[in-house]
């Protein structure tokens, strides 16, 4: 009786949930869909007319574009500079001892909890006067110094998972230190980097602040920017179902990401290394 | 190959703990030495220092004739086969054998020729594709040697190989690792907490307790010849029994009876202490209605009540319980709580034979062996009766069986040779 019961609390519990995460983005789909002029003239949650009209609208605008390739480029390189930094950083707190290691975590934590709008007033006059100002390097630095801490934490926790043993059997056989991280150590923290890597990269896909602050042109304006500069088709008609596809345009990598990844991530790779 | 030899080597942690203090141990060439003791003694934490995985205090560490107390692990050219396995869980079991090879470097072929050799020496031919985590207990323990076997190392290092497989593959892997080693003829450094292991596999074992080196020897000097009541309670299952004595003249009092002694050697060695300890191993005592009278005269008997009675078909254990003043009691109390057995009343353990009729409760006669009885000093726990010519016989009779095994691998070898590829 019990376990019945709970059983449809979960369940409703639930389904509570599901639907509120996914209405609001059933809701930009079911935008994106609609003609431009339905929005205030038609009540109802489907299109009244399905079309593409938006999406080609979206694409056809330079603005978008270029925020896409600026927003693919810069998250990408920032990714794999962080966590490859990351990586090594996490490694040697997990592994070694040396003095202020305390002091880097709590530092790496410190940055984390930083208020970013404060730090963005600063940055701008610094990037203007050294020339960062609306360039890749520019929204690349601050992604980096702000997704590492978080890539560090989630790293050495699992560097710290792995089995002592596996780095010294390693030595043993042979390996230097930088052998033993290469072949044995990194290869199977392989789904923590893995980890790292799609928390880092939605970090600066998703962000607003430095996006907007940091840029004032296609140069380096990333896409969460570029929507709010978006005015659609024509001057004479609000974007909101533009701008809707093009949040569901940049929403689908994430999703893609998610999917593709979320095995690698869940695998446990480290399963029959030790007695189990 | 290459001898190791430690001199005064001392392992001394930040808060200043001696986890191993003034080791020296020689092991020689092709010898397979077994380090032994209860937990915590410093066994693993000595070979991890021969390895290199442990820095060394203080002390000197040799392999061959080079010191290696600063060489990495890699320069020292010793394999590991450590408890957990520590397989590469992302390699398959072909290049998990290969890892050492691949890191020196050596040619594809070559590195193919010598893992497939020592995958057919191990029976892992059939299984070099897979991932360890689809391999049981003992298949990857085999992947561990493989690792360790397949390049020529100086030495072999073993961490408790054994304690993560269940009994009966406990077994057969024990006679397989003293197999191969005999036939490599390497050196071979094993700890172990497991009695068996120790007596079976060891040319020489060296007993540790709380960091210090308490005896070495072969398996049989330590039963026989212990050199304290550390050694005598640990070597052998069930354990010594250690009965106070209070001697008057040849004779001993102790809580189970008087026991006579005709050997004026321990006589002597009594002195004029007014109390010993008495160890008698359980297999000393005998049912004394089984016990021709001839052999009765060659020993003491005694009267006991047995407490309980456990019978394991080839053997018969009963436990008699007995008093012991307060001091020894505590003394023994605190050995049996070294040897991680916590025994907590003072009683004798008596092995006897299956077809014996005693049972707990019944008041017995008891046959004891005191030919075979050791004394040792209360207070110091030396061992007062240990022969030092039965020592000094016993090592040469050990060596001469050890010539006698390796001359008969080597004509076996020679009879089969290993199979060529080519």
């Amino acid at each position: 009786m019990e376990t019945a019961r709970s059983k449809w609390l979960w369940a409703a519990g639930s389904l509570l949930i599901l639907v509120w995460t996914v209405f609001p983005i059933l809701w930009i789909v079911m935008l994106s869909f609609k003609q431009p002029g339905e929005i205030g003239n038609r009540h109802g949650f489907l299109p009244h007319t399905w079309t593409w009209e938006n999406y080609r609208t979206v694409f056809r605008t330079g603005l978008f574009t270029s925020a896409l390739v600026n927003s693919i480029g810069i998250s990408l390189i920032a990714t794999v500079v962080g966590v490859t930094f990351a990586t090594l950083v996490a490694y040697a707190i997990a592994r070694l001892e040396f003095p202020g290691k305390r002091l880097i975590l709590s530092f790496a934590l410190a940055i984390a909890m930083f208020p970013v709008v404060s730090l963005v007033g600063p940055l701008f006059n610094l990037w203007r006067d050294i020339g960062l100002y609306d360039t890749w390097p520019g929204l690349i630095i601050p992604y980096i110094s702000f997704a590492l801490p978080l890539a560090i934490w989630t790293l050495s926790a699992f560097f710290r998972e792995i089995p002592w043993e596996m780095e010294q059997a390693a030595q043993v056989d042979g390996a230097t230190t930088w052998q033993a991280f290469r072949k044995v150590i990194v290869p199977l923290a392989a789904p923590g980097v893995f980890t790292a890597a799609i928390l880092t990269f939605f970090f600066c896909w998703n962000d607003f602040v430095f996006g907007i602050s940091l840029t004032s042109t296609d140069n380096a304006r990333p896409v969460p920017a570029a929507l709010a500069f978006f005015t659609g088709a024509s001057y004479f008609q609000q974007p909101t179902t533009a701008i809707c596809a093009a949040a569901v345009v940049v929403t689908v990598p994430v999703v893609v990401i998610v999917l593709l990844f979320q095995r690698r991530i869940v695998a446990g790779l480290t399963a029959g290394a030790v007695k189990g | 190959m290459a001898a190791i030899t430690m001199s005064d080597i001392v392992k001394r942690y930040g808060d200043g703990f001696p986890a191993v203090n003034r080791v020296s141990l020689d092991v020689q060439d092709g010898e397979f030495m077994i380090l032994v003791g209860p937990s915590g003694c410093g066994k693993s934490t000595l070979l991890r220092m021969i390895v290199g995985l442990e820095d060394i205090t203080s002390g000197e560490m040799r392999i061959g004739d080079r010191i290696v107390n600063t060489v990495a692990p890699r320069q020292r050219n010793l394999s590991m086969v450590f408890q957990n396995y520590a397989l590469y869980p992302h390699l398959t079991v072909f290049e998990n054998i290969a890892f050492p090879l691949r890191l020196a470097k050596v040619p594809g072929d070559e590195v193919d020729r010598r893992v497939r050799d020592t995958a057919a020496l191990l029976e892992l031919t059939e299984h070099l594709d897979r991932k360890p985590a689809h391999l049981s207990g003992g298949q990857r323990q085999r992947v561990a040697m493989g690792r360790a076997i397949v390049r020529q190392a100086d030495a072999f290092l073993f961490d408790e190989p054994l304690s993560n497989l269940d009994a009966k593959l406990r077994g057969q892997m024990r006679t397989e690792i003293s197999r191969l080693q005999r036939r490599l003829g390497v050196t071979t450094v094993y700890v172990t907490h497991d009695q068996t292991e120790a007596m079976t596999l060891g040319d020489r074992v060296a007993v540790l307790r709380k960091g210090e080196l308490q005896q070495v020897g072969s398996p049989r000097e330590l039963y026989e010849q212990p050199e304290n009541l550390f050694v005598a309670g640990f070597i052998g299952s069930p354990s010594m029994n250690f009965l106070p004595a209070t001697p008057s003249g040849t004779e001993l009092r102790t809580p189970l009876g008087t026991l006579r002694l005709d050997d004026q050697r321990k006589v002597d060695a009594i002195g004029d202490r007014r109390i010993v300890l008495v160890g008698i191993r359980p297999a000393d005592f005998e049912d004394a209605s089984l016990v021709s009278h001839g052999k009765r005269a060659r020993g003491a008997v005694v009267r006991a009540r047995v407490d309980v009675t456990e019978w394991l078909g080839n053997e018969l254990y009963a436990y008699v319980p007995y008093e012991a003043p307060e001091d020894v009691a505590m003394r023994l109390r605190d050995l049996s709580r070294e040897l991680d057995s916590d025994q907590l009343r003072t009683q004798a353990v008596v092995a006897l034979d299956p077809s014996s009729r005693i049972h707990a409760g019944d008041d017995v006669e008891l046959w004891v062996n005191t030919a075979r009885l050791h004394l040792f000093d209360p207070s110091s726990g030396l061992n007062l009766t240990r022969d030092e010519d039965a020592v000094a016989a016993l090592a040469a009779q050990s060596d001469a069986s050890r010539e006698a095994q390796r001359a008969a691998q080597r004509t076996e070898t020679q009879e089969v040779p290993p199979i060529d590829p080519d």
